[in-house]
């Protein structure tokens, strides 16, 4: 109870010393109003009225004596925005619906927090091949407790970091509440963590780091009587990440009887089969846009 | 002679049968001229972050976010928060629908009329799912209370809107006032 009066007199001292005279009249409106903190409005003269503060984010309606302190809890005003406080007297308030007899009014703010309190965090993509550059990116939208758009400057960290310890780490200042990042695959077929952070509020998203295109391909024949086996060694991407299971690799062997082609998926990093062994064979192996090397097939 | 008025004739019917379509061009423009929709001022956007904006996008964007004003308008003067499904979404639909209950609540109903935009596309995430705007906005809000005027007040503010493509549109998933 004692902190919570302390919490609203503190508030209302705070708006008091932010205080000034927003427009002519006497209504007296503090300039601006963190959301969700108390405040006071100041009237003068006497009799009754009914104050107005109006925005799209928030409706208040206030019976109010004049010439004391309008005050108001925390919480009150909690949406972020710009408001308008108008003061219309008793007498204005039950004459005919044409009338408008407002007496004083004026405008102030409501700002967010400067405290995050959720980050709004879209990353893209959640799967991509290892050492795309710029390949993921990431926007962070920061709100305070209100859900209102943290609009001042604030700094956000993006980290990516992969189990092994390595990674990346920017810190981009927000500008108009958000803030955006490109960021480089990492060399590792890894689930990686991709972390936003301000102030001590964090998301976190993980990117599947996938291995790229094949980047060499080899492969060893064995003839067996009329039949010869073809194998490939392991199949790997230009960073040594082993190609996933089920990339397709053709081996063709043309010869004097035509042309055969057989397409293999990976099993285990390496693909094999077995083709018709023809004297003067020339047996040859590709994936995707990467051509393996090339076997001639002599006479047994 | 009977060749002369033949041709005279057709001239006579036709310009009979384009006269009512001119006219009607001609009021249909006059009336969009002498409408109330508010003066859009759209500032040049060279750079709006990591994607590029096509004309198109920018064009169904300021469309849709000045139909989002449109739709608020209804809503906050009819205390109708069904009325802000159609270009609001998530926080900003949340927020401005908890405004419209809290005024039928207090018995108040708040008419706002806006008469222009200065609008300014400042980014466009690098995945397209989110644009944000500012608009320098001025606009006239009538407060009634049990359906009594109590006040018109002319008003100029700085919104911040984030965008965001739903199926058919683009939505206002926030929108927040920035101070001066």
């Amino acid at each position: 109870m004692r902190l919570r009066f302390t919490l609203l007199f503190g508030g209302v001292a705070l708006a008091t010393m932010q205080m000034a005279v927003a427009q002519a009249g006497a209504l007296r409106l503090p300039r601006t109003v963190e959301a969700g903190s108390a405040f006071s409005i100041q009237s003068t003269g006497s009799g009754k009225a009914t104050l107005y503060i109006v925005g799209p984010g928030q409706v208040l309606r206030r019976d109010v004596q004049l010439g004391e302190t309008i005050s108001f809890a925390p919480g009150d005003l909690h949406n972020a925005g710009h408001y308008f406080a108008v003061l219309v007297g008793e007498s204005s308030r039950d004459q005919s619906s044409t009338d408008q007899s407002s007496t004083d009014h004026g405008v102030f703010d409501v700002t967010a927090a400067d405290k995050p309190a959720a980050l709004s965090f879209l990353a893209k993509p959640s799967r991509l091949p290892v050492g795309l550059h710029g390949g993921i990116s990431g926007v962070v939208y920061v709100f305070d407790t209100f859900q209102n758009l943290v609009l001042a400057p604030l700094p956000v960290s993006f980290q990516l970091s992969e189990v092994a310890g390595g990674g990346q780490r920017q810190t981009v200042t927000t500008r108009d509440g958000v803030a955006w990042i490109k960021m480089d695959s990492g060399p590792k077929e890894v689930a990686a963590q991709f972390v936003a952070q301000a102030g001590s509020v964090s998301a976190a998203r993980v990117i599947q780091q996938v291995p790229g295109n094949p980047c060499s391909l080899r492969m060893n024949a064995r003839r067996s009587g009329q039949r010869v086996m073809l194998e490939t060694e392991p199949v790997r991407d230009c960073v040594g990440n082993a190609v996933p299971d089920g990339t397709i690799v053709t081996f063709t062997e043309t010869s004097s009887a035509g042309q055969a082609t057989v397409d293999v998926p990976i099993k285990r990093g390496i693909a094999r089969t077995e083709m018709p062994a023809y004297n003067g064979a020339r047996v040859s192996i590709a994936t995707g846009v990467v051509m393996g090397n090339e076997i001639s097939l002599g006479r047994e | 002679m009977k060749r002369a008025m033949s041709i005279s004739g057709q001239r006579k019917r036709r310009t009979t049968r384009t006269l009512p379509l001119i006219v009607c061009l001609v009021f249909t423009a006059l009336s969009v001229l002498g409408s109330d929709g508010p003066a859009v001022r759209v500032a040049p956007t060279d750079s709006v972050g990591p994607r590029t904006l096509e004309k198109q996008t920018q064009t169904a964007v300021i469309r849709d976010y000045l139909e989002a004003w449109h739709s608020l308008t209804v809503a906050f003067e009819r205390n109708r928060p069904d009325l802000l499904d159609a270009s609001f979404v998530g926080t900003a639909k949340d927020k401005l629908a908890d405004t419209i209950l809290d005024q039928a609540k207090l018995g108040i109903q708040t008419r706002y009329r806006d008469g222009s935009h200065d609008l300014q596309l400042v980014f466009y995430s690098p995945e397209g799912l989110s644009i944000q705007l500012l608009d320098t906005v001025e606009y006239d809000v009538q407060v009634l209370d049990h359906g009594k005027l109590q006040t018109t007040q002319h008003v100029r503010a700085h919104y911040v809107a984030v965008m965001t493509p739903t199926e058919v549109r683009w939505k206002v998933r926030i929108f927040q006032a920035k101070p001066e």
